[in-house]
């Protein structure tokens, strides 16, 4: 790419997929920029005119409006605590040598696969329900009142479904960073008279950071939108309304778009805070 | 305090035995060298010696007390690796520091060690850098500062030198003997290089296949190497090794002649060929001859500044004094 040509020619190839992506990302949010400034509501009388901010105010002065952020941010935590914490341990026990290896690790995998809606609802039918679940099967052997998990613990139940399926993703994305670990300095560490828990935490953890940050960012990115998993649970019902949820309600359930609009570009903003705050902790390992 | 004896050590990985029944003693403050060429189970031994692997039979041990089932870190060896294995998101003083903090030192004396060190290795304005950005020689002074600090019974050497560049090599390799001299500690050193065995050790271990070909001072190898494999594994360049009747005449099954010991003439001598490739290094000047009926390629090291070039034709005389005969297992004839 050294001379003029070659760099006019790269742009001039480039620009279709520039401009493309651009567009993608461009006409939604001006979209849902110009309806939150409108009253629309599809089915009472349709575009209404513009309102200014009332859209912006009402959305945030609701009732619904804090604990929804509250319970995104609650869900987006638990997950990535869950994930990471066990993706660590699972990749550590997927590294070493076994019977097996390979189907082991296909099968560890295989729940990113189950697309979110089924999976949410194999969990909700097969594991949680209260009376023919497999749970409450378990918990009656041992005499116990099966719990009633979608209403009853109905944020940790979400979390646990939602972990289940991006569990796999982190425990793929630290086992490569694993296998990248050269043994030779974990055989010092073991020379330099570390014990297997201080190589772990000397070690194998400061190699994996950059991994660990990888892994955060990119979930909380998947995490922050998380829709078919409590559409098809609660419904949003015990608490488990997300921002993304509230908005899903508002446009479609209340069909008022306007409204909805401005709760997307509330959401767009709460994005931003979680990525800056992110980037703040754990951006910082993707230098050098 | 570093005498380490192996006793009829074994070492199978799965049904491949890699090291059949192997006795050795190195002493307190020797420099020892294990060499061979690859694959032929020097760092498998140093492994073993380590305690990063177990030994399949017999036993080690350090300074009379036997060691075969203590973990590597009680065993009182510190290791420099090949790769010098740095702890990447530690600092140079972090990294020297942490066998100390390991075995929990007090700061004070680690900081004075960690100096003293620093000192003896040229380390002291780097100790506050990652090892990403040293170079390759300093990375290296990294890594055995990191063993010194722990004042180990024997430093292991697993080839060291091998990622240096050439002029770093021989530079280190100096510096390596100097800490020898200085620290008076057992040292093992695993190399495929016979430069670096020979100039450093006080003793070579020749290994081929897990098995000790000699063991003995490098001019004890290099005057009497006890068989052909040795004779040819020991000395730069190679000796040349002579079958047929030319050997028989000395009545054996091969012969050895060192580059070294061959006079070399333009008019006259026992052997002829005809030059193919002349390496002139200032010093020395190394002939390649052909056709000489006797071998592939006999090489001969002359004087700098003989000018002889390709096609010539030369005459060799080996000298009579330092001939190697070997019989026909390959072992040396006295």
């Amino acid at each position: 790419m050294a001379t003029q040509h070659s760099r006019s020619a790269a742009r001039l190839m480039m620009a279709p997929a520039v401009i493309l992506l651009l567009g993608w990302m461009l006409v939604p949010l001006t979209m849902t920029l110009f309806f939150s400034f409108k009253k629309y509501l599809p089915l009472r009388g349709g575009d209404l005119g513009w309102v200014g901010f009332d859209n912006y105010v009402r959305f945030v002065t609701s009732s619904a409006f804090w604990p929804s952020v509250v319970t995104t941010l609650i869900i987006v935590g638990g997950v990535l605590a869950i994930t990471v914490v066990l993706g660590v341990l699972l990749a550590i026990l997927l590294n070493q040598p076994m019977w097996g290896q390979g189907m082991v690790r296909i099968l560890v995998i295989a729940p990113f696969f189950v697309m979110p809606t089924v999976s949410a609802l194999v969990w909700k039918n097969m594991f949680m329900d209260p009376n023919y679940g497999l749970l409450a099967h378990l918990w009656k052997f041992f005499g116990a009142t099966p719990v009633e998990w979608l209403s009853q613990a109905s944020l940790p139940s979400i979390v646990m479904i939602v972990s289940w399926q991006w569990l796999p993703f982190a425990t793929l994305i630290l086992l490569t960073a694993i296998q990248s670990l050269d043994s030779e300095q974990l055989e010092a560490a073991e020379m330099d008279g570390a014990p297997a828990l201080k190589r772990f935490g000397y070690i194998t953890l400061p190699h994996l950071s950059r991994a660990i940050t990888v892994v955060i960012l990119i979930q909380t990115i998947f995490l922050l939108s998380i829709f078919a998993e409590i559409f098809v649970t609660t419904g949003g019902a015990f608490g488990t309304k997300t921002l993304s949820y509230l908005i899903f309600q508002r446009v479609l359930e209340s069909q008022n778009v306007g409204l909805g609009s401005a709760g997307g570009v509330y959401a767009i903003i709460l994005a931003n805070i979680v990525a800056i705050f992110l980037m703040r902790i754990v951006g910082k390992n993707l230098d050098a | 305090m570093g005498r380490i004896q192996l006793e009829n050590v074994t070492k199978s990985f799965g049904n491949v035995e890699v090291i059949p029944p192997l006795n050795l003693t190195i002493e307190d403050g020797e420099f020892a060298v294990f060499v061979g060429p690859s694959g032929c189970g020097k760092s498998t031994l140093l492994r073993l010696i380590a305690g990063l692997e177990d030994v399949t039979s017999g036993t080690i041990s350090i300074d009379g007390t036997e060691a075969t089932q203590v973990p590597p870190a009680k065993r009182g060896l510190a290791m420099v690796f090949q790769s010098y294995a740095l702890y990447p998101h530690m600092s140079v003083r972090k990294n020297i520091a942490f066998p100390m903090k390991m075995a929990g030192i007090d700061e004070a004396e680690q900081n004075k060690r960690i100096e003293a060190a620093a000192k003896a290795l040229n380390l002291t304005d780097y100790l506050d850098r990652k090892p990403g950005q040293l170079s390759g020689g300093q990375r290296q002074r990294v890594a055995i500062g990191r063993a010194i600090v722990r004042e180990p019974a024997a430093f292991l050497f697993d080839e060291p030198l091998s990622n240096l560049d050439a002029a770093l090599r021989v530079g280190m390799r100096l510096e390596i003997s100097e800490l020898h001299e200085r620290l008076e500690t057992t040292m093992i050193y695993v190399t495929h290089d016979q430069v670096e065995a020979m100039t450093m050790a006080d003793k070579i271990v020749v290994l081929r296949a897990g098995v000790i070909e000699q063991v003995g001072s490098p001019l004890e190898l290099y005057n009497s190497p006890c068989n052909t494999f040795v004779a040819g594994f020991i000395g730069s360049p190679k000796m040349n090794l002579i079958e047929g009747p030319e050997a028989a005449k000395y009545n054996a099954q091969t012969i050895g002649v060192r580059p070294e010991h061959l006079e070399v003439s333009a008019e006259s001598g026992d052997w002829s060929g005809r030059v193919s490739v002349s390496e002139h290094l200032g010093s020395d000047t190394f002939l390649h001859v052909h056709d000489t009926g006797l071998a592939d390629s006999i090489t001969v090291r002359t004087d700098g500044n003989v000018s002889f070039k390709h096609g010539d034709r030369v005459f060799m005389t080996p000298r009579a004094d330092v001939i190697h005969r070997f019989d026909a297992q390959g072992l040396r004839i006295e």
